[in-house]
């Protein structure tokens, strides 16, 4: 469908009634109710206004639902990162981190981040994953380092770190992955491109996501020198208190 | 061959057990309602395959009632005090790391090697589904290093999962309920109608503008839709190549790979993204749903600036 599908202004200005999901997705998530019912809502809303029937609606939602089961795989891995935890994995993760000279919250998820961008943009982008990295391994390291220089954080900072050690798993992720010329998202630009008659190579997109991959790079670490500094300024007089 | 639904029976299984775990429970006191969301979700996975789409619709909208009339719970675990897991990580020491890090490592030996093994002359992996299998069967080798090396009850894996997906809930299964979302939006056209608008009622005649509105659009739209492999279809063929490409001669692979990734700006920033922005809530236990998108934020609007600029003096120029 494109703009000409609509005969004039009055029947688009009439199918824009389609546009009842995005705002019962926007007032809901804004008004914070339970976000699986806001979807839900919304995906048999936009179904309805389109003109289908419940039954139709219903079953596109079923489909499209069970077709994505795929990226639930991921909850797989609870069993094991469960046991390990009840073994003190991520006690062992702090204790490792406590020992390296030098080592900060920031200089932690910096690395992180370096490791989880270059083996992403080399197409690795299986090694990360908040199950599988960051809930065992990551947060307690970043939590430890600060643990090790001001002792005992209170939770609002140690709530900070936790979601800051996610935020630099998914923007390494989401700009490393680009820069590896198998990666879906090309495929897809090189796809959608070949049916409007463009050939484009893989390997010139992933050579132009590079300048933002760089920037994304820096941008980020320069938050995380800040949260350090952040850490420093609201923790570090206790630190004097502490030793 | 091992394929996705072998699986998709170990995740239903999985589920199962939580479920029955949870019916047994008498100190979750949402045991019910718990019951009924993981035995729904189960079912989906062991017979999803063979209902018909409006039978599945039907047990995403049981799941959807048992969340929304009272809501999940969660029973109270006994969990190992810190210093018992301080005195186990002790005896332990980076032994803990390599069932961790097995799961990893074995999910990129499958991506890259099980893609063309094969036993008898057939395919050992379903190519195309490679990088799912891998991951199903590196948490199963991952299992099993730890039970041998631990040797914890053999009912203590299914227990800490339980632990665990109930403390994640409803949550676990967002991305798949976003993703159908998404659908029904592709179905009612709703990425036309905003491409439309975009269209009409913004001045596309100067080429700062044009690029300026391709890149947000791509983030706003990525907001809306959750992802941005469905919206750069639409923004690409409503304003970058009529506007950008064919009226002022932009370049149309930095084009596309710029938008892709200003498309990833928008990621960052919306709860539609679930499995990025909301799953993670939930797994590190914070108390803000908004915690990990507020973490992103300050990146995200600053790097979308720098695409858009980056959009705009290199399309031109090559």
């Amino acid at each position: 469908m494109s703009a000409a599908a609509f005969a004039d202004d009055q029947q688009f200005v009439f199918y824009m009634i389609v546009l009842i999901g995005v705002l019962i997705v926007i007032v809901g998530f804004a008004i914070r109710l339970n976000p699986l019912l806001v979807v839900t809502v919304a995906g048999v809303a936009t179904g309805l206004a389109s003109g289908r029937d419940l039954h139709a609606v219903i079953a596109a939602f079923g489909k499209a639902f069970t077709d994505s089961r795929y990226v639930a795989i991921v909850w797989l891995v609870l069993p094991v990162i469960g046991l390990l935890e009840h073994a003190g994995l991520k006690e062992r993760a702090r204790d490792v981190i406590t020992r390296i000279q030098g080592a900060t919250t920031g200089r932690v998820l910096m690395a992180y981040f370096a490791v989880r961008q270059i083996t992403s943009a080399l197409g690795l982008t299986s090694l990360g994953g908040h199950a599988q990295m960051v809930r065992p391994l990551i947060a307690p390291m970043a939590e430890g380092a600060a643990e090790s220089r001001f002792g005992e954080l209170p939770p609002k900072v140690r709530f900070t770190i936790r979601a800051n050690a996610s935020a630099v798993d998914n923007v390494a992720y989401f700009f490393g992955e680009d820069v590896f010329i198998a990666i879906g998202s090309l495929l897809l630009i090189k796809g959608f491109l070949e049916q409007n008659g463009i050939n484009v190579e893989p390997t010139s997109l992933a050579l132009w996501s590079i300048p933002t991959a760089l920037f994304a790079m820096g941008l980020h670490f320069v938050r995380l020198v800040l949260l350090d500094r952040r850490l420093q300024r609201e923790l570090g007089t206790r630190s004097e208190r502490v030793e | 061959m091992i394929k996705l639904s072998f699986i998709y029976v170990l995740m239903g299984l999985l589920m199962g057990g939580v479920a029955l775990l949870n019916a047994f429970d008498s100190t979750n006191p949402r045991r019910i309602n718990n019951t009924i969301f993981w035995g729904t979700y189960s079912t989906t996975f062991l017979v999803g395959s063979y209902l018909t789409d409006f039978a599945n619709g039907c047990l995403v909208i049981v799941m959807v009632a048992a969340v929304a009339i009272r809501g999940l719970g969660q029973g109270t675990v006994v969990h190992t005090t810190v210093e018992e897991r301080q005195a186990s990580a002790r005896r332990w020491r980076n032994l803990l790391f390599v069932p961790a890090l097995t799961i990893p490592l074995v999910t990129l030996f499958g991506a890259l090697y099980l893609k063309n093994a094969r036993l008898f002359g057939v395919a050992l992996v379903d190519p195309k589904q490679v990088t799912q299998v891998s991951l199903g069967l590196a948490t199963l080798v991952s299992l099993v290093v730890a039970m041998v090396m631990l040797r914890p009850p053999p009912m203590a894996p299914l227990r800490e999962a339980r632990r665990l997906l109930d403390s994640v809930g409803w949550a676990a299964v967002l991305p798949q309920t976003l993703a159908a979302l998404g659908a029904l939006f592709a179905l009612a056209g709703v990425g036309t109608v905003v491409a439309t608008l975009a269209q009409r009622w913004i001045p596309l005649e100067h080429a700062f503008i044009a690029v300026a509105t391709y890149t947000v659009g791509m983030a706003l739209f990525t907001m809306i839709m959750g992802n941005a492999f469905a919206a750069f279809p639409v923004m690409t063929a409503g304003i970058g190549l009529p506007v950008i490409v064919h009226h002022f001669g932009g370049n149309v692979v930095i084009m596309s790979a710029i938008g892709m990734l200003s498309g990833y700006c928008g990621t960052l920033m919306t709860p539609m993204a679930a499995n990025f922005n909301i799953v993670p809530v939930a797994l590190l236990e914070l108390p803000d749903q908004y915690a990990v998108i507020k973490a992103q934020i300050p990146t995200a609007i600053p790097l979308l600036i720098a695409n858009t600029l980056l959009m705009y003096f290199l399309v031109f120029r090559f």
